[in-house]
């Protein structure tokens, strides 16, 4: 046995708790203590199987040979973890196992301590604070073994956290004062409920005037203060990131309505054609790859650009056919692409039926970023990324290339453009088919944080148009400001209001801000008369 | 003297007076069977499609005549029906499923007694008022705010369908007071006259045509005035009429009121006949369909409205039971075919090929020439 043990650090988990298994009881202490050393999870599955009597030896010729048998009726291999079959014969033969009243105590405390030595930071984490909120006196020792070779800082704070947390019961004295002291440096908004206990049972005990409850009282206060001031950023955050989805559909509208004078009521389908075609996409990868592979975290990229020409594609085709003849009737256009969203409506009922489809999350924009107990998703954050490119894409775009001067120029004035040859009907066809693709590109984030379905874009359009009247029609600033501004003001009133109330105060607020500033917040001066 | 143009108009004024009124005369009178019976489900049926085409008229009203596309005409008329429909609740008294005198989803709700704002509804003449008066003042407020700060053309149209959006939320609230997303249903009589009654139904029906006639007759007696004038030219060059001294700001303001008080009679007159009211009334789709009516029929013609919401209507019936799935792409494809080809709607065909012909025979006889 001692000789062995210089090699004991490369076996596996598996091959110590099948030694471990066979062991004599005298010998069984130090395989144990070389158990506690490994934080493979299989540990607990295996032992969780010895526990209950799913183990079993096999004596034959080569030897002993000890056995599993799991839920799926199959034999494994417990040394290896490979599947075997066994005779009939063999099968009859077998003789079951049972761990010992000394083992399984030992064994019990290594299974619970195990996710402290998972490699995963993440479950790490989880189970300090799990063991540090079951306030059990017999984590205090792994979790201070923990603290000292912890390379993780995140882990660290989890643990002094949790060994805190479970020392307001179980500390001595001076210790619970220090358990206090430390838990409201942290501001732990998981120890609101055992400050509370603890003051209750120092209020039980007699002890009203102690430094325990006062310090405990100030604790309070302080993590108090630290949730309202994370709900309040937290709002913030939700508004930025509301606003930026409102900011790359009203962009498209804005280009469609502010630059062209059409009113594409069919916005919101292009914004469900972005949803549906990342679906497809994603149906497609999953078919091809499947799942699981890491071919499908790809998909998300594949499929934002890919909504954008899909969708530009069938704005062109839709401006060449219909919209074309309605530049100069800005009502008629509201009508007639209301009967084809009607139209685009039903199509997608047809094709992809009535429920909502189910759009995955690639993993890489799963979890989420941790900034002093603020947790920011990735998937909101990356919607603000893209919103920040959409921003500075269509600001070069028009700016900077030949595109964006005709279009700009035709706004301006479409008879004036026309005759110095700029060709007016080739550039209303690219304007409406970019804005057209820039509701795909929305509707292609939204899938990450909403669903996708037929009427998908319709819980948008309101908004957008809110967004593009507020900011001053054709001005893309503006439409910037006033999507931020209409999404933090949402997010800010909701969770007084809640959603109903907020959106209908929203909408007041609108109105009576364009008593103030009818033209919007940057009104276009000039001197011709719109009539 | 009358001048032939109107007596024409009083010629098609008789005659659809007339023909409406057959249907209840044959109800009434009229064989059981064969092609001639009418049961009370067509009367009561044929009475929604007139509240439609009153809605329309209303409509038409503001956008055919004063150039304001409005979509919040179905606000309006779902106000109006949901007036008319707390008077209705109240009627059923202790009748409802829960045997209390208040309204059933009250009880569910738990509420103990009746809101304050119920009270009045009591009465129905107070009712009768409100329905007119509710719509109407939300109207005069909108309007307002919204005439005042000069927002018009599609910004109008954007601002409406926003007010309709945001009240059709507040009234999927249960706790709104107005039966959440179930609204008003089970209604048992109106004036102490049962609803199941034949005869009830035939008056529902000629009311409902008393209020199509007055609406003709309001709409044609303001076209003739000044005040028509005044009304027509806003739509053709509000600045012009700005500039002329005029104050268009209160010109929109009354008939912006005026289309909302005949709005929500329709709407009152609607509850009854159909049994029920619910927020999904007055979703910003469903003024939009107004809005297809009155561009099918023919915008700015005083009887289009009145066709294109009974025909439409008809075609819905049809196809939402031959053809259920492809009901929304007939209705849009329809839409976009009358906004591209028939801009006068159907009343406007008959114009519209003349002048084809004229132009062509003018061009025959400059070649001959």
């Amino acid at each position: 046995m001692l000789l062995s043990s210089a090699i004991l650090e490369a076996r596996s988990a598996r091959v110590i708790l099948s030694d471990l298994i066979l062991a004599e009881e005298e010998t069984q202490a130090a395989l144990l203590e070389e158990l506690a050393e490994s934080g493979d999870q299989v540990i607990a599955e295996i032992y969780e199987a010895w526990r209950s009597g799913g183990v079993y030896t096999l004596s034959d010729d080569s030897g002993t040979r000890l056995l599993l048998f799991n839920e799926a009726q199959e034999w494994t291999l417990v040394a290896t973890g490979e599947v075997v079959s066994l005779s009939e014969a063999e099968a009859s033969a077998v003789e079951k196992e049972r761990a010992s009243r000394a083992v399984r105590k030992l064994m019990k405390s290594i299974v619970d301590t195990l996710g402290l030595k998972s490699v995963d930071e993440r479950v790490r984490i989880d189970a300090a604070l799990k063991l540090g909120l079951s306030q059990k006196p017999e984590y205090i020792e792994p979790l201070k073994a923990r603290l000292e070779t912890e390379p993780s800082k995140n882990v660290l704070k989890s643990i002094r956290e949790a060994l805190a947390i479970s020392l307001l019961v179980n500390g001595e004295g001076d210790e619970v004062f220090g358990a206090v002291k430390e838990l409201t440096s942290m501001k732990s908004i998981a120890a609101r409920g055992f400050l509370e206990k603890l003051i209750r049972a120092e209020e039980k005990a007699g002890r009203l005037g102690s430094e325990v409850v006062a310090a405990s009282s100030n604790a309070l206060l302080v993590i108090e203060e630290h949730i309202n001031m994370l709900e309040f950023f937290g709002s913030f955050f939700r508004g930025f990131s509301t606003g930026s989805v409102l900011l790359i559909v009203s962009f498209g509208l804005a280009i469609t309505f502010g630059l062209m004078g059409i009113i594409n009521m069919a916005h919101g389908e292009f914004v469900a054609i972005g949803g549906y075609v990342t679906f497809m996409v994603q149906t497609f990868f999953i078919n091809t790859w499947g799942l699981s592979s890491s071919a499908f975290g790809w998909y998300f990229v594949v499929s934002l650009p890919l909504s954008f020409l899909v969708a530009a594609g069938i704005g062109l085709l839709l401006e060449k056919s219909i919209i074309r003849f309605l530049y100069r009737r800005p009502l008629e256009s509201l009508l007639c692409t209301w009967g084809i969203s009607m139209i685009m409506q039903q199509c997608f009922r047809l094709i992809f039926g009535a429920a909502n489809v189910q759009v995955n999350n690639p993993t890489w924009l799963m979890g989420s970023l941790n900034f002093g107990g603020f947790n920011m998703s990735y998937t909101r954050l990356f919607i603000m990324f893209i919103a920040l490119v959409v921003v500075i894409m269509t600001w070069l775009l028009l700016r900077k290339t030949n595109l964006g001067l005709h279009i700009r120029a035709v706004m301006q004035n479409r008879g004036m453009a026309s005759s110095l040859g700029i060709p007016v009907a080739r550039v209303n066809s690219m304007t409406f088919a970019l804005g057209c693709g820039l509701a795909a590109l929305g509707g292609s984030v939204l899938s990450q944080i909403g669903n996708v379905g037929p009427l998908m874009g319709q819980a948008y359009i309101v908004d957008s148009f809110m967004v593009v009247v507020i900011g001053s029609v054709g001005n893309l600033l503006g439409a910037g400001l006033s999507a931020m501004g209409i999404g933090l003001v949402d997010q800010l009133l909701q969770p007084s209001l809640g959603p109903v109330m907020g959106k209908i105060t929203v909408f007041f607020v609108i109105i009576l801000f364009l008593q103030w500033r009818p033209g919007g917040l940057f009104p276009s001066r000039s001197r011709s008369l719109d009539d | 003297m009358l001048s032939t143009e109107n007596k024409k108009e009083i010629g098609i004024f008789c005659i659809v007076t007339g023909l409406l009124m057959l249907i209840p005369m044959l109800n009434a009178w009229g064989p059981e069977t064969g092609t001639l019976a009418v049961s009370s489900f067509q009367v009561s049926l044929w009475g929604k499609y007139l509240t439609y085409a009153i809605l329309a008229m209303s409509l038409n009203l503001l956008w055919g005549y004063t150039g304001l596309l409005c979509l919040c005409q179905s606000l309006f008329f779902a106000l109006g029906a949901y007036m008319m429909g707390m008077y209705l609740m109240l009627m059923i008294g202790d009748r409802g499923a829960y045997g209390s005198m208040l309204p059933d989803f009250m009880v569910f709700l738990g509420y103990q007694d009746l809101p304050i704002h119920w009270k009045p509804f009591y009465s129905f003449w107070f009712t009768a008022g409100a329905v007119m008066w509710v719509p109407g003042l939300v109207a005069l407020i909108f309007g307002f705010l919204a005439f005042r700060s000069r927002i018009k053309g599609v910004y109008f149209s954007i601002l409406t369908q926003a007010l309709t959006y945001a009240c059709c939320l507040l009234f999927f609230r249960n706790d709104f007071t107005f039966g959440g997303n179930n609204g008003f249903t089970d209604f048992k009589d109106i004036l102490g006259h049962s609803l199941n009654d034949p005869s009830t139904t035939r008056w529902l029906y000629i009311s409902s045509v008393l209020l199509l006639l007055a609406t003709y007759l309001i709409t044609s007696g303001l076209l003739a005035s000044k005040f028509g004038k005044v009304q027509q030219a806003i739509r053709d060059s509000e600045n012009r009429v700005l500039f002329s001294g005029y104050s268009t700001t209160s010109f929109k303001l009354v008939i912006f009121g005026l289309s909302a008080m005949i709005a929500g009679a329709a709407g009152a007159l609607y509850v009854p006949q159909v049994g029920g009211i619910n927020p999904s009334a007055m979703e910003a789709a469903k003024s939009l369909e107004v809005v297809v009516w009155v561009a099918v029929g023919g915008r700015g013609t005083k009887w289009g409205p009145v066709i294109g919401a009974i025909l439409v209507n008809l075609l819905k019936s049809f196809t939402t039971q031959a053809f259920p799935d492809y009901w929304l792409i007939i209705m849009g494809g329809l839409f976009v075919f009358v906004v591209l080809m028939m801009p006068d709607g159907i009343v406007g065909v008959y114009k519209q090929a003349k002048n084809k012909i004229a132009q062509k025979r003018s061009l025959q006889t400059e070649a001959t020439v």
